[in-house]
């Protein structure tokens, strides 16, 4: 170990040590002194920087506290924004948004109206061998005068027969929905709540002006609908429109004279098998001349003279199955749609 | 003419025979009825569909005495019988497997009704698929929508019955912009029978005064049937219909009822409108960007889900994206992935709706996934089934979603570049995020725990473990012998154009 050189500081090495390493060079031997003397200011400066620090920590705390509480508020005044003002300013936009939406849609509609053919023009599009063999072999093909029923019960039959079971499958829904099921927890419902349930408790309401009328009008009505069906080939009508109309009558009579009188020959049974039977038998019919068409069979239905009742094939009975399927179907729907079914 | 070729007329005819006989039966006889109605008409349609594949050509059915543009008309290729064979199928495996619950879950005096809707939702899948007609395409799709409202609702409970309401405005939506699109064809073409609606729209040529009307048209129909088979933005009313069902009729529902339409919106491209006006309509593009986004954000949800059954449904959203896409690429290979992926979804989304419900069934019938802890080893077979489809979904090798990613990989490379950039991306992340929420779900129902569960002595039923075989075995066969099934759809589209 070497000897440390007791006037190290002072020494000339020790100046080029402090200009190599950029210190401030100073002869001024006091420099020592000055510098505790600093030191001892700073010292102080530093209690009395930590009491400074010590009042802003206390004072950001509180200041925390402030801000904590008025944001507490602030959520407490805006938790239930969503609820009131928010829902209320959402189903605003979202209304604005679907009316311009649909103005949107009905106007892009519209326009490509304007671009489609003229209606009623000769040169259209849809004026071709179609419509023109319909027309002109109607009724020598399928010998029904009325044009519309040789078309939806002969020519385009299948459809029909969908068409059929979408009104099955309606009034199954309905009564899936509606129907109450009695035997549910075994036990029978009190009297009050077969009540509620059930319209039947409030009849027979004898509404003397109603019964009259219905007395005179359901007759009329119900064998007017059975012509509309049974000259389905002839005239304008056929199953669908008789259907309803007869629908119509047995709806009438239920309202005027109650559930026991209607019950005496239309109850759900009969229902059940009008519709089943109406629909099974459209099927085989059906099926039948489909498999003699397709199979190029001759299918040995005679088709009468166009124009007498006896005429037409097939049509005039499966006029008879479809009027049958929608009186049932608009009986059902009526009776389901009031409280206890049918 | 031969008598197979009848068989499919027939098969049409007796579900709608049955359907009405069965709504005076009781509900066991109904369902008799139904099951082996199902069979057979499984049986009667792969006769048509090795007839024709024998015979290597398509052919029409009159139906009476009226040839086509008068009369309606059926027309039978590979591809309809194909299908017509798997809905089949799929149908029966999932009856059998929701069996218990239906009797459980619908109130005994309209079990009947129950197979009434399941027979007339046959008769209408198969119409649609068979027709040549739009027109009687519309009317079955008629049927259809009333009997799926109808499955939903049979449950009869506060949610089922939201859903139901849910799902009937938006297909019922669907079916109106159908029946819009369907007058306004029949204005520009005159014809409701697709091979001659083809032949007129091939003559609107650009530029002229119907193009307008035509893109209309075009619009129309696939909002229609994107709302009905529940493509992404028009996805809401699809997690509370499945989720809130019978197991049953949610198996049916996302694996027939959707892909019906699919199907005939593809029926659609080929047969009515011709794929070429399609691409230059750039539908295709927009049926892409929307199946694209629909990827992610059914995957997206379903993460967030802790239903399982409605985890199951959101999938599904996912994957009805996977199809629009494969359509959406406008290449042959993406057509033949996307009905590819028909068959293979419907094969595990159904499986996995089976299964589900075999594992709440001994979770004190709790679809949450805290409550099914366990289950795996509970029900083992539900379990085993749940974890084949879960790995389906995700694409594992020798697995049937694996392959038909497969498909749609190579189908994306080979299609624009744009396209082929976005596709296998989103696959990519796809592919992750399913395996994000399916395997949780696998590793939740294998967590050891809830034993206050325990059921001694639990059986599952004789038809559910049956069917789940079933189920397992259609997996791997799809997932493994995928070639022939490939070959036939590829024979089948030769057969569309």
């Amino acid at each position: 170990m070497s000897k440390l050189n007791p006037n190290y500081e002072a020494s000339k090495w020790r100046k080029i040590e402090r200009f190599v390493n950029g210190e401030e060079i100073s002869d001024n031997p006091n420099l020592s002194k000055h510098e505790e003397e600093i030191r001892e200011a700073s010292q102080e400066d530093k209690e009395r920087n930590e009491q400074f620090e010590a009042t802003i920590t206390d004072l950001e705390d509180r200041i925390q506290k402030e801000r904590k509480r008025s944001i507490e508020a602030l959520y407490r005044k805006y938790e239930k924004w969503p609820q009131t003002k928010g829902i209320k300013i959402f189903t605003h936009i979202y209304r604005i948004l679907a009316v311009l939406f649909c103005v949107c849609i009905i106007s892009v509609l519209l326009m490509t109206v304007s671009y489609l053919p003229t209606f009623g023009d000769a040169s259209n599009p849809n004026n071709n061998e179609v419509p023109k063999r319909y027309i002109e072999k109607g009724i020598e093909e399928t010998g029904a005068i009325n044009f519309v029923a040789g078309m939806i019960l002969d020519y385009r039959a299948f459809d029909t027969l969908g068409e059929s079971h979408v009104l099955f499958i309606a009034a199954c829904c309905v009564l899936i929905l509606l129907r109450i099921d009695h035997s549910k927890n075994g036990k029978k419902p009190t009297e009050k709540a077969e009540a509620e349930e059930d319209d039947r408790k409030f009849e027979p309401k004898n509404d003397k002006i109603l019964q009259k009328i219905a007395s005179l009008l359901i007759p009329p009505i119900i064998i007017y609908g059975i012509y509309v069906v049974l000259n389905g080939h002839l005239s304008p009508g056929g199953g669908f429109s008789g259907g309803a109309i007869i629908g119509a009558g047995l709806i009438l009579y239920l309202n005027a004279f109650g559930y026991e009188k209607i019950e005496k020959f239309f109850t759900y049974k009969t229902y059940q098998r009008i519709t089943v039977g109406a629909l099974l038998f459209y099927a085989c019919a059906k099926s039948y001349s489909f498999y003699t068409g397709a199979n190029h069979l001759e299918s040995g239905i005679p088709k009468g003279i166009p124009g007498n009742i006896l005429s037409s094939g097939l049509i005039l009975p499966l006029n008879v199955a479809v009027g049958l399927v929608v009186a049932c179907t608009m009986y059902g729907f009526y009776t389901l749609f009031r409280k206890g079914g049918m | 003419m031969h008598l197979i070729q009848n068989f499919p007329f027939i098969s049409i005819i007796l579900c709608l025979a049955s359907g009405v006989v069965s709504s005076v039966l009781s509900g066991k006889n109904a369902k008799r009825l139904c099951i082996s109605l199902v069979s057979l008409l499984g049986i009667l349609n792969s006769m048509v569909l090795f007839y024709v594949w024998k015979t290597k050509e398509s052919y029409t059915f009159m139906m009476g005495h009226f040839p086509a543009p008068w009369g309606n008309e059926l027309r039978i290729g590979v591809l309809e019988s194909l299908m017509a064979v798997f809905f089949c199928a799929i149908m029966l495996l999932s009856l059998c497997g929701g069996m218990k619950r239906i009797f459980k879950d619908v109130e005994e005096e309209k079990t009947n009704l129950y197979f009434v809707m399941i027979d007339l939702m046959l008769s209408s899948l198969l119409a649609i698929i068979y027709t040549n007609d739009l027109f009687t395409a519309y009317v079955f799709v008629e049927i259809n929508t009333i009997a799926a409202c109808a499955l939903i609702m049979i449950r009869n409970n506060g949610h089922s019955l939201v859903a139901a309401a849910k799902y009937m405005i938006m297909s019922l939506l669907g079916s109106g912009l159908i029946l819009m699109a369907l007058s306004m064809l029949y204005d520009l073409s005159g014809h409701l029978l697709m091979s001659n609606i083809k032949e007129a729209v091939a003559q609107i040529l650009p530029g002229s005064q119907y193009e307008i009307p035509l893109t209309v048209v075009i619009a129309l129909l696939c909002v229609g049937l994107a709302i009905k088979s529940a493509l992404f933005p028009f996805h809401s009313w699809l997690p509370d219909a499945y989720g809130f069902s019978t197991p049953s009729s949610s198996a049916i529902l996302s694996s027939l009822v959707s892909k019906a339409y699919i199907f005939l919106l593809i029926k659609i491209f080929y047969r009515v409108i011709g794929m070429d006006v399609m691409i230059d309509h750039k539908i295709t593009n927009a049926l892409f960007f929307f199946a694209v986004i629909g990827m992610l954000m059914g995957s997206l949800s379903a993460i967030k889900e802790h239903d399982i059954r409605r985890l199951i449904a959101f999938s599904s959203v996912a994957q009805i994206g996977y199809i629009y896409m494969g359509i959406g690429l406008g290449t042959k290979a993406g057509m033949m992935a996307a009905l590819f992926h028909i068959l293979s979804h419907a094969a595990s989304k159904s499986m996995l709706f089976i299964a589900a419900s075999g594992l709440s069934e001994v979770s004190g019938n709790s679809k949450d996934f805290t409550d099914l802890k366990g289950s795996g080893y509970r029900n083992k077979i539900a379990g085993i089934g749940f974890t084949v489809g879960a790995l389906s979904m995700v694409g594992i090798p020798l697995f049937a979603g694996f392959t038909s990613k497969v498909y749609f990989a190579e189908a994306a490379v080979n299609a624009s570049t744009s396209k082929m950039a976005i596709g296998m991306v989103i696959l990519a992340i796809s592919t992750i995020l399913n395996a994000v929420y399916f395997i949780r779900a696998v590793i939740s129902i294998y967590t050891p725990r809830n034993e206050h569960f325990i059921v001694p002595g639990y059986k599952p039923a004789v038809t559910f473990s049956v069917a789940m075989v079933f189920f397992i075995v259609l997996n791997f066969v799809l997932g493994i012998f995928s070639n022939p099934i490939m070959d036939a759809i590829e024979v089948g589209l030769k057969m569309f154009a």
